[in-house]
């Protein structure tokens, strides 16, 4: 691999992670504010936490795309140590909560240091789907009834979770104006968060939701304050409060009961949720990075835990890898960790900017953030995603679930891993397979033929999976690997999900991983577990009955004397060469429409990774060209673009056709070519016709009407279109 | 070892025993050798007339057969037996898990192993018709045993007329110093083995320059893992027939608890196993 010049790329692409740490900082603080406030800490810990998590990370970390700050995962553990340490005392709790952040930060600094950043891998992945499900319901339960301006509910989860429709009567009922109107923001609010995926006009997308939130509830106030007559109808009380001066009111911690057995019991959740969400993130984010850089897990480990003793001391809260907030970093084109940092400075300005506006947002408007996000954590979509494993797996879940609710994080992670040992020893009626080689280093790997061949022994499971996974780390990515299982009595579902992904990132970097072995019928119908169903990387459904839709596309089909197939295997592989598809995971092409040269198709993708997942469907076209293009999009021009670039792009203006300089914008790496390929009769089809957006790489031309499916006529025009171009070229 | 003059078999009268004699006479007409038998317990008649009937189904010994009954404890006797009578050769045969496919030694040919004077060969299938021995696996190991070892195994397969030796260096995870985290430390990594790789490949082959191998094809492969087990991995993955490995320097308490090396091997036979003394 060639050395590149880092520092030159660096500077080169400050502009793009500057751009992208503004929009990060839009979601950043509504998100900072809100998870502080549902963790019961004031709202101003949680933009402390970004901004040193933002600072610290960015110089000293050791993952690339990430960002850092407040976590989800922590609302439900901060709250619970708040509440009990402090018994009553919000203040006061918060004092000794914020001791507790310091000494967990301290914890993860050891915790990098001893290597044992991926704590996260010792645990059975339905368990922690579990908890995090059971997270997503704590926070839910609690937050929606803020969402509907009561500020009062309290209870377990279970009760608030009862307490729901009566909140709801509440609110419809309610004689108090402040309580109906913060409710009718709740909602409103809601209904943001939960359309605006849904609304793809990228003017509208430039701000992200949580942020569209706060400037139309800020406006809101503002609209009341001078321009209508009536008195802006919420009440302080359910408005944000910030400190006067916020550059000296830093809470300090108070170590005074550091001894105490709840204070351990804390630091012990903390360190754990807070290692586990990163690691999650960390990795999660690994699968979005478009330069598929791979992330030092304990340096980064090493530098979230001095971050989170930073801000713990400064009265924050403490600081991990987020998920949401990443993939909004990579959607956006971070490309290093100038964005993290950029993000938090863009948080200063505004909190000392924007302090008196940022009093203004109702509580229920960031309430419902959080109730979107909880939900998410917990949709029924993940249920049916972890019944689909398997059924044993069902059980895993819902019972680390449920336990989480009713007792507490710890309890409900260790009934976790208990049960799914148990599940195990059951399915496999052995238990002393288990116990005589769960210390055995069972992983043999040796490289022969330029192959990386790896073989795994007796049983591969959650417990004894990090045997296997340092031995996979240091197979390079670009390389063959096979795993072979075939000498596996039992392989779990933790460990197939993890296959699965390193077949992902292999395929990603150009390698080739297969796992073998596990094949053989013996396996199959004896271990269940042996979860092959995760590890296609496609799943193509059966054919069944066509929808109204796919028969009016096949009907057209005969019309143009095109082709028609329900799936298109070729276009799965050239489709990732295209720009577009570098940072979204293709899922499926679908109703595949083609004649020698053009194709149109129905493709879903998904951006970002777990809960900032978006799973989007689109109709493209695409042309293979006989002539190589060179690589260049084509947009309309506006304002989208001029923000581009400001973002380090750059305009290709083509002489003579100032009309289409001016309507068209045109941008590449090789610009000699480029005007060399647009040639007048080119230039001349442009102008003349409907605008796409358009993008070329070496396997053609990639025409991308709206980001949708395309209706029959529009599949037509789309046609079209594409047989006009590939004449003109 | 190198040569041998006297192969020594345990005669116990279990149903194995058939078989254990059979692939005992054959080996003692390969190397040319003498086979010594020994049981342990009282000399009967019933018991003599038996062996007779089983030697005289089996090859025709070249030399003549020696058997020695004696009573007491079945470890100390075979031992005694082996410095006694001078034995270059033990053959003790593995007992089968039920139902599966694994094999291990059991407690008193474990303790015999790890005490033995002399090379111990490891049969986890005794067979009564002759099973050609196909791929000898041997451990190429930084140690001063190791060249005997290796010299061992040529000198077998010569006899055993098998034509493919792998000698398997086993370097350990620790001897890389570089641990890998991200990418930068994956390609000095990578490098690293590759350097350690070549740096093995050559101290083995210049122990193989003192050895003829003319019809013997000898692949040489570098694993990094556990000294000990990854060997056994590789031969049972390899489907290997013979797996000869360097008798242990010294086992103590602490090796029993820790396992490593030859107890590995001992707890789970991935195939023959000849240890070489």
């Amino acid at each position: 691999m060639p050395k590149k010049n880092t520092f030159k790329t660096f500077i080169s692409d400050i502009p793009q992670n500057l751009f992208s740490g503004f929009v990060v900082s839009l979601i950043a603080l509504p998100l900072g504010l809100g998870l502080a406030l549902a963790s019961g800490a004031p709202p101003i810990s949680g933009i402390i936490a970004a901004i040193i998590g933002g600072t610290v990370v960015a110089i000293i970390g050791g993952s690339n795309v990430t960002i850092t700050g407040p976590g989800n995962g922590l609302v439900v553990v901060i709250l619970a140590a708040i509440t009990t340490l402090g018994a009553g005392d919000m203040h006061q709790g918060f004092l000794y909560t914020l001791a507790a952040i310091v000494i967990s930060g301290i914890v993860m600094i050891i915790l990098g240091f001893l290597r044992m950043g991926s704590l996260g891998d010792f645990f059975p992945a339905s368990a922690i789907q579990g908890m995090l499900a059971a997270i997503g319901i704590g926070i839910f339960a609690k937050q929606i009834h803020v969402m509907f301006g009561n500020l009062n509910a309290k209870g377990s989860i279970i009760e608030l979770l009862i307490q729901i429709p009566e909140g709801i009567i509440n609110l419809i009922k309610t004689d108090n104006s402040s309580m109906f109107y913060a409710g009718l923001v709740g909602i409103g609010s809601l209904l943001i968060m939960i359309f605006y995926g849904k609304i793809r006009n990228r003017y509208f997308q430039l701000i992200p939701a949580p942020m569209w939130i706060v400037v139309l509830s800020v406006g809101m106030y503002y609209y009341f304050d001078l321009v209508s007559d009536t008195a802006y109808p919420i009440d302080k009380s359910l408005l944000i409060a910030l400190p006067d001066d916020i550059l000296s009111n830093f809470a300090f911690p108070d170590f005074s009961i550091a001894y105490q057995g709840n204070f351990i019991n804390a630091v012990i959740a903390i360190t754990l949720i807070a290692s586990i969400e990163s690691l999650l993130s960390i990795k999660a984010v690994d699968k979005l990075d478009p330069l598929k850089r791979r992330s030092n897990v304990n340096k980064d480990i090493r530098a979230l835990g001095l971050a989170t003793v930073i801000s713990g001391f400064l009265g924050g809260l403490n600081v991990v890898t987020v998920i949401a907030r990443s993939s909004v970093n990579v959607n956006n084109k971070g490309t290093n960790r100038s964005a993290n940092f950029f993000h938090a400075a863009f948080l200063v300005a505004f909190i000392l900017l924007f302090a008196s506006e940022l009093r203004k947002i109702p509580l229920p408007a960031l309430a419902a953030i959080l109730v979107f996000t909880g939900y998410k954590l917990a949709s029924p979509d993940n249920i049916k995603k972890v019944f689909s494993i398997g059924s044993e797996q069902l059980i895993i879940f819902l019972v680390t679930l449920l336990t989480t609710i009713a007792t507490s994080l710890i309890t409900g992670i260790i009934v976790g891993i208990l049960i799914t040992f148990v599940i195990h020893v059951i399915i496999n009626k052995d238990i002393l397979l288990f116990i005589k080689n769960v210390l055995k280093p069972n992983v043999l790997m040796f490289k022969e033929d330029d192959k990386y061949y790896v073989s795994v022994k007796n049983f591969s499971s959650f417990l004894n999976y990090t045997k296997l996974k340092s031995k996979l780390d240091q197979i390079p990515e670009t390389e063959e690997a096979i795993i072979d299982f075939s000498l596996c009595d039992f392989v779990d579902h933790s460990v197939m999900e993890n296959m699965s992904n390193y077949v992902e990132s292999f395929a990603r970097k150009g390698g080739d991983f297969e796992v073998i072995g596990l094949d053989d019928s013996k396996s199959g119908s004896e271990h269940p577990f042996a979860l092959r169903k995760i590890l296609p990387k496609q799943i193509i459904p059966k054919e069944g009955v066509l929808t109204k839709r796919q028969k009016s596309i096949q009907s057209i089909s005969e019309n143009m004397h095109w082709k028609y197939n329900a799936f298109s295997a070729q276009e799965m592989e050239e489709l990732p060469t295209f720009g577009y598809f570098k940072t979204r995971k293709i899922d499926k092409v679908s109703n595949v429409l083609s004649n020698e040269d053009c194709t149109i198709f129905d493709v879903q993708f998904s951006e970002g990774e777990m809960i900032a997942k978006q799973v989007i469907k689109a109709t493209m076209l695409h042309i293979h060209t006989l002539k190589p293009v060179p690589n260049f999009t084509l947009d309309r021009e506006g304002i989208f673009e001029y923000i581009l670039e400001f973002a380090g792009y750059k305009d290709i203006d083509i002489n003579n056709h100032p009309d289409f300089s001016k309507r068209f914008y045109l941008a590449g790496e090789n610009e000699e070519k480029i005007r060399a390929f647009f040639t007048d009769d080119l230039i001349l089809f442009f102008e003349s016709n409907k605008q796409f957006h358009i993008e070329a790489s070496v396997n053609g031309l990639l025409i991308i009407g709206n980001e949708r499916l395309a209706s029959v006529k529009e599949i037509k025009a789309l046609a079209y279109f594409g047989m006009g171009l590939q004449k003109t070229i | 070892m190198q040569k041998i003059n006297k192969i020594l078999i345990g005669v116990a009268f279990s149903p194995n025993l058939r078989a254990n004699i059979f692939e005992a006479a054959r080996l003692a007409n390969m190397f040319d050798a003498e086979l010594v038998g020994v049981h342990v317990g009282t000399k009967s008649n019933q018991k003599e007339s038996d062996l007779k009937a089983l030697l005289s189904d089996a090859d025709a010994l070249h030399k003549p057969f020696k058997i020695i009954w004696k009573e007491g404890n079945p470890v100390e006797v075979i031992l005694e037996t082996c410095t006694q009578e001078s034995i270059d050769l033990l053959i003790l045969g593995a007992l089968q898990k039920e139902n599966l496919l694994k094999y291990y030694v059991g407690s008193i040919a474990r303790k015999i192993t790890r005490k033995a004077p002399c090379s111990v060969l490891l049969l986890i299938k005794p067979s009564v018709i002759r099973v050609a021995c196909k791929h000898i696996v041997v451990n190429g190991l930084k140690d001063e045993r190791t060249e005997e070892t290796i010299k061992t195994a040529f000198v077998l397969s010569e006899h055993l007329k098998c034509n493919k030796i792998t000698i398997v260096e086993e370097v350990s995870q620790g001897e890389l110093q570089v641990k890998v985290s991200d990418d930068k430390t994956l390609r000095k990594a990578t490098i690293a083995k590759e350097r350690l790789r070549t740096r093995e490949n050559q101290r083995v082959k210049n122990i193989l320059g003192d050895i003829s191998n003319k019809d013997i094809t000898v692949k040489t492969q570098p694993i990094f893992g556990k000294r000990g087990y990854s060997i056994g991995h590789y031969a049972k993955v390899k489907r290997a027939d013979l797996l000869i490995m360097n008798a242990p320097n010294k086992l103590g308490f602490f090796d029993r608890i820790f396992p490593h090396d030859i107890e590995y091997i001992l707890s789970e036979l991935p195939t023959d196993v000849l240890i070489v003394k």
